[in-house]
């Protein structure tokens, strides 16, 4: 289980072929610890090859996810360097444009995300490759609250993974948008998604040993992504701890 | 006859792939599908990349599906999407006329490009073309206000819904993060359809969907179709409804004109207390008793009527139209 995550639950109720993955969190529940697992997945995947990963990241900067993962054990600098990890770093997205020239920028975003894409694919490797964006709910507070045009760049990013090998990582604030009278991003993004991934506090509160809850359910939209079992919704109880996450079922803990 | 598909949510090659499955062959697809692809580019974004990298345009992405695929790349523009779809249906093969049909996946998607007004002005449009026979679509109802998911309802002359089995009325606020009731839902689901007649009158037809794999069966739920028919029926304090011995005891009554044909004198009731009844009556005089006898001994039918019940099956208020197969 402290390898790369081949035999946890997590893992297991992913399966490997999941495209679209879209990760809900809450106040009480961050799950920010499942985006660094996956992102340390997608960078030590495949044997020779391997994947490389683009991580558009709007909540921090990247001294940030180097320090976390660095403790998990994967050098996000050293990748960075060889170009396996290409880092855009979106905290003054959009920049200095305004009004209507949101959907340029985001246009704009997206054809960089592709060209790397693509570079990496013609390069050795071969391997999956994941773009992962942190977080949506600020690309929609960058986009001045546009989740039309959001969408739009999110559609873009999606056909990535049919045509181009790709996987995409969202995550987003569940909480922000439960009390809004229209329908907000989260409800078109559970449309879009292969798997999503639900953390939650416990219904019981604050413990030391069990930090929430983490609920993901599995579309299984493509047929390598059935899992073996043919199960669709898994739950089970998480852990945060500084070199990763443990994952276990409610009251198996030892 | 052909098929145009409007893609807005999947590739097109997650459809071939479908239809490929339940068994048509790639003659068939090339002949009678056509896909309009507006999944891959649909605001033009690749192609500007390309030119901006004074690349080709590459076309649709796959070759061998060249004619079948037609990349759009304007969805905001609802005129210029009928007229694809129209130019994609004419497009077909055939003698004489030929028809086509219109899938929208999905109506959700296109909203988000487009007015209600011009989507709604679209779907009118393609409706009275006279080549196009039929056109479903599929919508998210809870991506969009009542409103306009009730706009469409009324556009269309066939509503089928697909509503979970288990719902849960505490998601969201107390039980967060439990999502196990979803595992039931998505495999099992009520069918609802609501059609439209031309007379105006609204049939409604329950079904439960079970998905399993790659195949998606229906199967008839009679027992709640009964329970909607008592639904139909006004609340009142007395029972309108017949129990099952009530049944098979109208089905057991003699009608009046009616033959068994068993060759024995068939006794009609006529308001008068049956034969031996009256025999056991004490207070009943001779006389009074020898009227009845004679009355029956002399009640031969001079005239026949010939009585033919053809309804028998139907009962009262089911939801059979006699007028159904009226062409009109």
């Amino acid at each position: 289980m402290e390898e790369y995550g081949a035999g946890d639950l997590l893992s297991e109720a992913m399966c490997a072929g999941a495209r679209v993955v879209v990760v809900e969190d809450c106040v009480e529940a961050p799950a920010a610890f499942v985006l660094h697992l996956l992102l340390k997945r997608a960078l030590a995947a495949g044997g020779g090859g391997g994947g490389g990963a683009a991580l558009l990241a709007l909540a921090q900067p990247f001294s940030h996810y180097d320090r976390v993962l660095r403790k998990m054990g994967c050098n996000l600098s050293m990748h960075r360097k060889s170009e396996r990890l290409h880092f855009f770093d979106l905290q003054g997205f959009p920049g200095g444009t305004q009004g209507g020239a949101i959907a340029d920028s985001l246009a704009q975003l997206y054809s960089a995300v592709q060209r790397v894409v693509e570079t990496c694919r013609a390069g050795e490797n071969a391997g999956r490759f994941t773009v992962m964006i942190d977080d949506v709910s600020l690309l929609e507070v960058a986009a001045n609250g546009s989740a039309d045009d959001v969408l739009d760049f999110l559609h873009y990013c999606v056909t990535l993974t049919s045509e181009m090998n790709c996987s995409l990582v969202v995550l987003i604030h569940e909480d922000i948008y439960s009390s809004e009278d229209g329908v907000g991003l989260l409800a078109h993004l559970r449309y879009i998604a292969d798997l999503v991934i639900k953390a939650a506090p416990l219904s019981t509160g604050l413990a030391t040993d069990v930090h929430g809850q983490l609920s993901v359910v599995n579309k299984g939209m493509l047929i390598e992504q059935r899992p073996a079992k043919g199960q669709k919704v898994w739950s089970f109880h998480f852990k945060v701890k500084e070199n990763g996450a443990d994952f276990f079922y409610p009251g198996s803990r030892h | 006859r052909g098929l145009v598909v409007v893609a807005f949510d999947r590739s097109p090659e997650v459809y071939l792939d479908i239809m490929l499955r339940h068994g048509l062959d790639s003659n068939a697809l090339s002949r009678c599908v056509r896909i309009l692809d507006c999944y891959s580019d649909p605001l033009g974004w690749k192609q500007n990349i390309r030119s901006e990298q004074h690349q080709e345009d590459s076309g649709t992405p796959c070759s061998t599906n060249k004619d079948t695929i037609t990349i759009f790349r304007s969805v905001k523009d609802v005129d210029k999407l009928s007229c694809s779809i129209i130019d994609l249906g004419r497009g077909f093969e055939g003698e004489g006329k030929t028809y086509f049909s219109v899938a929208v996946d999905s109506i959700s998607s296109m909203l988000r490009h487009a007015s209600v007004q011009s989507i709604s002005g679209l779907l009118s449009n393609l409706r009275s073309h006279d080549q196009i026979s039929s056109i479903f679509w599929l919508m998210h109802s809870d991506l969009h206000e009542t409103k306009f998911s009730r706009a469409f309802e009324c556009l269309s002359t066939m509503v089928a819904c697909v509503e979970p089995e288990v719902v849960d009325s505490v998601y969201g606020e107390e039980r967060r993060g439990d999502m196990s009731f979803l595992e039931h839902n998505y495999s099992k689901a009520k069918f609802h359809v609501r059609l439209k007649r031309r007379n105006g009158r609204v049939k409604h037809l329950y079904e439960e969907l079970c998905v399993e794999g790659y195949d998606v069966k229906f199967i008839s739920a009679t027992s709640v179709s009964i329970e909607v028919n008592q639904s139909l029926l006004p609340k009142v304090q007395f029972n309108l409804e017949l129990s099952e011995k009530e049944r098979s005891d109208r089905a057991n009554v003699v009608l009046p004109f009616e033959h068994q044909g068993k060759g024995e004198p068939i006794r009609i009731y006529d308001g008068r207390r049956s034969l031996p009844e009256a025999h056991q009556d004490p207070n009943l005089t001779t006389a009074a008793l020898l009227d009845e006898t004679e009355a029956l001994k002399s009640a031969n039918p001079k005239g026949e009527i010939h009585y033919l019940r053809d309804s028998d099956d139907e009962r009262p208020d089911s939801d059979e139209d006699p007028d159904d197969d009226l062409d009109i």
